[in-house]
This record gives structure tokens, sequence and C-alpha cells, in this order.
């Protein structure tokens, strides 16, 4: 069913719901702001810096790597190469934003959307995917999942700035596996038979072929387009 | 640097949107369209079942089996986590 414009649209009731329905994640999604804030120490960011950059890129991916491979002099090569490995990680919102059009194309209100698609990370898409799949239509559910994830990553630099080394590996406690758990959750909860699965799988197969044929960040990309195009044949 | 890459993350997240709009997406696209969130989903954990070893198997299909049984997120995350945890605290 589309959404029309006779829908409630940007309540705050809805924008309560994204809240509530982002809460699980809180500990996954500050676990990883502080391991950038650690970066972001370590490579002799100022405080302000490290937090401007969660605010204004919020791609924790994207921040990581790029800071960790902060080059020594900030030329117009070495900025366009972080711009570039930046757009490479982010590719696969190419598509995930061009998924919300059915949905947000039926809103007037532009300047949110854009507004909304520009803090839009995985957790406010998969559980506004859900929501609009289970017949809700107020966009507000995502920019309330916008918010708890943003202000939980801009809010959780400064700890891991401070804390700096002595977070240790993030890997001991297994806090690099909370986002991938969300993920299996969001994945069990969107089932819907086994021939849908078809398009998982081939989506899998493709990343895992892609990232060891070629390494870098095209294997989510490469992986999500094929999945989607069988997934979009096989579901008839 | 940091406007350089805030502007990648906007042609991204906004011009994938923007794009699309200028098609009109018909039924097929729209079917791959509902199909894109499994497939991003997949896309990204399967790498890390492949190179995460016996932890990562753990706490995601724990993850996955208390989600099927109790229809929670809450629950199914703090599951996984916790096992994660454990596992990777004994040195799997």
């Amino acid at each position: 069913m589309q959404a029309t414009p006779h829908h409630p649209r940007w309540t705050r009731d809805a924008f309560r719901a994204g809240i509530m329905a982002t809460m699980p994640l809180l500990p996954g999604l500050c676990a990883f702001g502080i391991a950038f804030g650690t970066v972001a120490a370590r490579k002799g960011f100022s405080l302000l810096d490290a937090c401007l950059m969660s605010a204004a890129v919020f791609s924790g991916v994207a921040q990581i790597i790029v800071v960790d491979a902060w080059p020594a002099e900030l030329t117009a090569a070495t900025i366009f190469a972080g711009a570039v490995v930046t757009a490479l990680i982010c590719s696969r919102f190419i598509l995930i934003g061009a998924s919300m059009r059915p949905w947000f194309g039926a809103m007037p209100e532009r300047g949110l959307v854009y507004f909304t698609l520009y803090l839009l990370v995985e957790p406010p898409w998969l559980l506004g995917s859900r929501y609009y799949n289970n017949g809700g239509r107020d966009p507000a559910f995502v920019l309330g999942s916008c918010a708890v994830c943003w202000l939980s990553w801009v809010g959780s630099t400064a700890p891991g700035y401070w804390l700096g080394a002595s977070i240790g590996d993030p890997h001991r406690f297994g806090l690099d596996l909370i986002m991938p758990a969300f993920f299996v959750v969001m994945l069990v909860s969107m089932w819907q038979g086994a021939r849908r699965a078809a398009g998982w799988i081939v989506g899998g197969v493709v990343a895992v072929a892609t990232v060891h044929l070629f390494g870098g960040f095209w294997y989510v990309l490469a992986g999500a387009l094929a999945g989607s195009i069988v997934g979009g044949f096989v579901d008839d | 640097m940091v406007a350089a890459m805030a502007a990648a993350v906007v042609l991204c997240r906004l011009g994938g949107y923007w794009l699309i709009g200028r098609f009109t997406i018909g039924p097929r696209l729209r079917k791959m369209l509902n199909a894109l969130p499994g497939a991003v989903i997949a896309s990204t954990i399967a790498p890390i079942l492949v190179t995460g070893g016996v932890s990562a198997w753990l706490a995601l299909a724990l993850a996955a089996l208390t989600m099927i049984v109790v229809r929670n997120d809450f629950a199914a995350l703090a599951a996984g986590v916790v096992v994660a945890a454990v596992a990777r605290a004994s040195g799997l």
C-alpha cells in the first residue's frame, strides 16, 4: 500500500516508537563510537575535531578507516583519496537510499526527507523497513531511530577519546559482533520463506567472493546488487 | 577532509534516493528493492561468518535462534552479545 499524504506523518508518537525500537542497540552503538574515539585520540585528533567528524560524517567504518590512515599532510590528493574511500564504504547507501523512495517519495516535506536520509544508517533503515512492511507509514519512525543512532554515536566519541588505549581490543569481549548480531536478528524477522532467501544466499556468496578476490569495500555493494536482483526475480 | 568525507556520504545517502526518483519504479524494480534489506545484511555478515571463527558462528546462531523462539529484538540481541563475550573471553 502506497503511503499517501492522508496518512499521519512526522508525528511525535512515531518518532518515539522509532526511538524505542532502536534502544536495544544502544550498547552496540556506543561501543562503536567509543572505538572511533580511541582511534581518533591515538592519531592525535583534538576532541572537538573527533566529535565534529562524528557529527558531520556519521559513518563508523569510514571514520575509523580514514582516521587510521590519516595522511601526514593534507593535500588535495590525500583529501580526494579520503573522500573516495568514504564513498566506497558508503556505496551501499546508494541502493539503500533508493529503496526508501517508495515510502519517502510520497512525502511532500522534501527537506525533512533529505534530512532523514542524511542521517540514515543501517539500524533506522532496517527497523524502518520492518515497520513499513507491517503497515507503518510515518517517516518519523525512521527519524527517531536516526536520532538515537546519531546522538549515541556523537555522544560516545568523547568517552572513547578519553578512555584511549585503556579500552583494549574491542574483539576481546565480542563487541565487534554486536552489529552483526543485530543484522541477523533483523534477518530472522524478515524471513518470508526459503525461496525468498535465495537472494540472501546469492548476496552472501557474491560478497565473500568479492572480498576474497578484490579486497576493499566493494563487497557489500556487489553482494547487495546481486542479492537484490536475484531476490527480485525469485519473488513471483 | 571532514567536509570532503561528509560530501561523499551525502552523495551516497541522498544521491541514490534522488537518482531513482527520476525513474518510475515498476513491479520488478520494486521487488528488487524489497529484496535489498536481506541482500545487504547477507553481504555484510557473510564475510564475518567466513573469517570470524567459532565465536562469530556461535554468537550469530544464538541470536538467530533466540529471535526465532522469543520474537523479541532485545532478548535475541542480548543472547548474541552474551555468547559473543563468553566465547571470545574463553579464547574461541
